[in-house]
């Protein structure tokens, strides 16, 4: 890649390259300039003061990140800001709308889905990723008749146990969030 | 001593923080970001012993956005420790792999991160030694071990009570080294100006903190201010003061400016604590009926070099059943690794994994049912001490259990049910935790507009706390919860002990309920009119702590498993968990299930997930993310319950509560672990309970 500036790794004396771009946010535009190498979870976090998605562990592995792109969850520590320039994010700050909490964030209230609350925010966006993956026919694992399945699938506790397992819980609030998030898929 | 009267404790109030959980409103340590802050990303030794020759910092103080390198070469001095982890970028020594020997600061965190692994060390390595083994020839008997228990104990002769015991049990068990994994990653932001240093950080103990910190930094605690309302989990590893936290604040100081810093998932299982690898016997002697004769458990486990932390494993042995003769032993080797630390029932959760397995291996060698052979050996009095419990109710728990799970008519032969490829199996273990309480001191406040603000550095780490205070401030205060502000997570509000040891309602109840009778009284001499002002009473608890009586107090439970094991392969899962708990009177019944089963839950992951297995060959934890080491995940917990007794206990505190943090997750790994033998007839002694140790 000699020749080309700017994209040469190891030159300790080479600016960051930076990208100017306008991120769509729970329906707020915020017009950033961001370093390529940068994560919409850090982007999120550290400039946007949107700190309700969390860093449990920078990959991919615990689902605290997690929120929706164009409605689909996604772990916003592996992916990069300049990817998402057109893309509406939404993150846990996004859920409640003007007439209130989201069915789900009053869900896990009732029902005690969370002790310390780090990995809430992941569970809730996930949660709301899922329950949309299921009603436009994905199956998962435990989805009987796995390839024949045209219309929604019936959440029962399998179902949301096996979809929601990219997100960890370590205070073990598993049986609340399960409980939760079937109260709202009926 | 006197109890609260009845109103909101006892019911099942929501979290008072749950809105700005659920919304993600509520800002955990690293989400503070005063102005003008830099980011600081630390760097590691690769080698786990010997010492660093040279830093070269050259190309990371070339790199845009750098602010600065710091290495033991020109870092600011620090006052001596009594913990050498605290000494950071002290000296040239590296007493493990992973430990920090220099911090690199910049203007983004990707920046530093770039940076940091700019920096080139050369160190001149030593011979390192990270293996536990109990023939190892530097074991040596600490003085004490944790909580201050002696490290060995002999009551009569147990080597002859077991030469002439009809039945006898003699096996090793063994506990790989586990890290606590909070979700949320260690994380401190500090801040240096006039009033001295704030730090935001990520703790179960903000009081203890600053008692930690200050001092490196020739301050008087009242000159550190530790701030910390949401914590996202700790398990015993924010217990302590860890070395990123001295890092931070070092790394401001040098810079003049805020510095955050976050300790990253992987850098975590090197720097913020683990659970000591242990290896322990465990010798039963029983007469032919399955009453105990003489029980000896001998530990073996490990520490780093350049700190003590002795594990009190032998520790629930010395005071759970009846038995004439009776040893505990504790010896610790001081190897290369980083120092062991805190992790949710330190010594009570591997511990009783032994003795609850062997106590299963005796039921089975006397052709006693495992319940009736614990019930047989239940004391009258603390075996240990001889005091009185202030309450023991094991064996209510055991029957109330067994009742719920369908124990009765169970066919002890192990290896005989087959559901489709499924081997079935059931275990029970008992469990229990001690009911500790710390001196702690609050404010009650009364303001003007009828409301109540009550006051102490307490930490809710997710147990509940913020909450079940307010409701025990509200029933003491004559109030509902609503009139009631709790603050805490804030160094600079009344001292209070750190959120474990499962005494955080004890402690702080405690000190809550006399600051607000305090409150009343005062109240009452006033007619009941408040100041334009407001009126604040005080209390501190250490008196009351220091002259309380002596009686042994500790938390029961009895857990019972259902496993289902493949016959081909091997992979064991829980199909059912319950548990019943004796632990005094339950505050908040939503809260505290929450806490029995998230306990429990971590009990199943030790007992079939967790290992941090130690590379020899480079002296570190191999498995360093949550692909590797694996904690339990939704699909993994299926049916899982547990139950409490009503249990009135008039000797512990006002509340009349004991701890409830920590007693989910003992036993429940020997529960597992009896129900895979009696699903599949193999006795597995060595956690994890891995599928290659069934399939022979």
């Amino acid at each position: 890649m000699k020749g080309e500036a700017n994209t040469t790794r190891g030159d300790a004396a080479t600016a960051p390259i930076t990208v100017e771009l306008e991120l769509s946010v729970n329906d707020q535009r915020y017009p950033v300039t961001v370093d390529t190498r940068e994560t919409l979870l850090d982007t999120l976090r550290e400039r946007l003061d949107l700190t309700g998605s969390k860093k449990g562990c920078d990959h991919g592995q615990c689902g605290a990140c997690t929120v929706l792109a164009d409605g689909r969850r996604v772990k916003s520590c592996l992916t990069l800001t300049v990817t998402v320039d057109d893309v509406s994010v939404t993150t846990v700050e996004g859920l409640a709308g003007a007439g209130g909490l989201h069915p789900l964030q009053e869900a896990f209230v009732e029902h005690d889905a969370f002790q310390c609350g780090y990995c809430t925010p992941g569970q809730l966006c996930s949660a709301v990723g899922m329950l949309a993956e299921a009603e436009e026919g994905w199956p998962s694992l435990v989805t009987p008749g796995i390839a024949a399945v045209t219309g929604p699938v019936e959440l029962d506790d399998d179902e949301i146990r096996e979809r929601m397992s990219g997100n960890l819980c370590r205070c073990g609030a598993y049986p609340g969030i399960v409980a939760a998030i079937r109260q709202v898929a009926k | 001593m006197t109890t609260t009267e009845t109103g909101y404790v006892g019911s099942a109030l929501d979290r008072v923080d749950a809105l700005e959980k659920i919304t993600g409103r509520a800002r955990y340590a690293y989400e503070n970001s005063p102005r003008d802050l830099v980011y600081a990303v630390p760097v590691q030794a690769t080698i786990a012993r010997g010492e660093i020759i040279e830093v070269d910092v050259d190309a990371v103080l070339k790199h845009p956005g750098v602010v600065t390198a710091i290495w033991h070469g020109n870092a600011p001095r620090l006052a001596p420790s009594d913990d050498a982890e605290l000494a950071v970028l002290q000296s040239r020594r590296v007493a493990y792999r992973g430990q920090y020997i220099a911090v690199v600061v910049a203007e983004t965190y990707e920046d530093a991160r770039e940076a940091a692994g700019l920096i080139h060390v050369q160190y001149a390595a030593e011979e390192h030694d990270v293996e536990l083994r109990p023939d190892h020839a530097r074991l040596y008997r600490p003085d004490y071990v944790n909580a201050n228990y002696p490290a060995d104990v002999e009551l009569g002769d147990p080597d002859a009570a077991l030469a002439h015991a009809p039945v006898v049990v003699d096996a090793v068990y063994s506990t790989p080294a586990e890290h606590n994994n909070p979700i949320e990653p260690h994380a401190t932001v500090a801040l240096w100006d006039g009033d001295g240093l704030t730090i935001y950080d990520s703790t179960q103990g903000a009081s203890a903190l600053r008692m930690a910190v200050a001092p490196l930094f020739g301050m008087p605690p009242a000159q550190v201010r530790v701030i910390s309302p949401y914590v996202g989990g700790g398990f015993g590893s924010k217990g302590r003061a860890h070395p990123h936290v001295i890092l931070a604040a070092l790394a401001a100081k040098q810079v003049g400016r805020p510095v955050k810093l976050a300790v990253t998932r992987r850098q975590m299982f090197a720097v913020t604590g683990y659970r000591t690898p242990t290896i322990q016997r465990v010798r039963l002697g029983a007469e032919a009926d399955g009453r105990l004769t003489a029980i000896t458990h001998d530990v073996y486990e490990q520490s780093s070099t350049i700190s003590e932390f002795a594990e009190q494993t032998a520790v629930p042995t010395r005071m759970m059943y009846a038995a004439p003769h009776r040893r505990t032993t504790h010896r610790l080797v001081r190897l290369d690794v980083p120092t062991p630390s805190w992790m949710r029932a330190p010594g009570e959760a591997p511990g009783m994994f032994a003795l609850e397995s062997a106590m299963d291996e005796l039921a089975i060698a006397c052709g006693v049912d495992p319940v009736e052979l614990r019930v047989r050996n239940e004391p009258a009095s603390d075996p240990d001490t001889g005091l009185p419990f202030s309450s023991r109710n094991l064996v209510a728990c055991l029957r109330e259990g067994a009742r719920r799970f369908g124990w009765a008519g169970r066919d002890p032969e192990p290896g005989t049910r087959l559901r489709g490829r499924l081997l079935l199996g059931t275990g029970v273990a008992a469990s229990t935790y001690p009911a500790y309480r710390a001196s702690s001191a609050a404010s009650a406040r009364a303001e003007p507009d009828g409301g109540f603000t009550v006051r102490i550095a307490a930490a809710d780490i997710g147990t509940g706390a913020r909450t079940i205070l307010t409701q025990i401030a509200a029933d003491a205060l004559r109030t509902s919860p609503g009139m009631v502000v709790m603050e805490i997570g804030d160094s600079a509000l009344p001292r209070a002990g750190v959120a474990g040891g499962s005494m955080g309602t004890a402690s702080w109840g405690t000190a809550v309920v006399r600051a607000c009778e305090a409150l009343v009284e005062e109240l009452e001499r006033r007619g009941g009119v408040v100041p334009p002002g407001g009126i604040e009473s005080a209390a501190d608890t250490k008196q009351e702590v220091r002259s309380q009586e002596k009686f042994a107090r500790h938390a029961f439970g009895a857990q019972f498993a259902e496993v289902g094991v493949d016959a081909d392969t091997g992979e064991t899962r829980v199909l059912r968990l319950l548990g019943v708990f004796a632990a005094g009177r339950i505050i908040n019944p939503k809260t505290a299930r929450s806490q029995f089963i998230g306990g429990m839950t971590m009990g199943l992951s030790m007992a079939l997930l967790e290992e941090s297995i130690m590379d020899r060959q480079f002296g570190d934890y191999l498995n360093r993310d949550l692909a590797q080491y694996h904690v339990a995940a939704n699909a993994d917990v299926r049916d899982i319950q547990a139950f409490w007794l009503d249990e009135e206990d008039p000797h512990l505190n006002p509340m009349g509560a004991k701890g409830i943090g920590e007693i989910g997750i003992v036993g429940t790994a020997a529960a597992v672990a009896n129900a895979v033998h009696h699903a599949t007839g193999f006795r597995i002694r060595d956690l994890p309970i891995r599928l290659d140790k069934l399939v022979r």
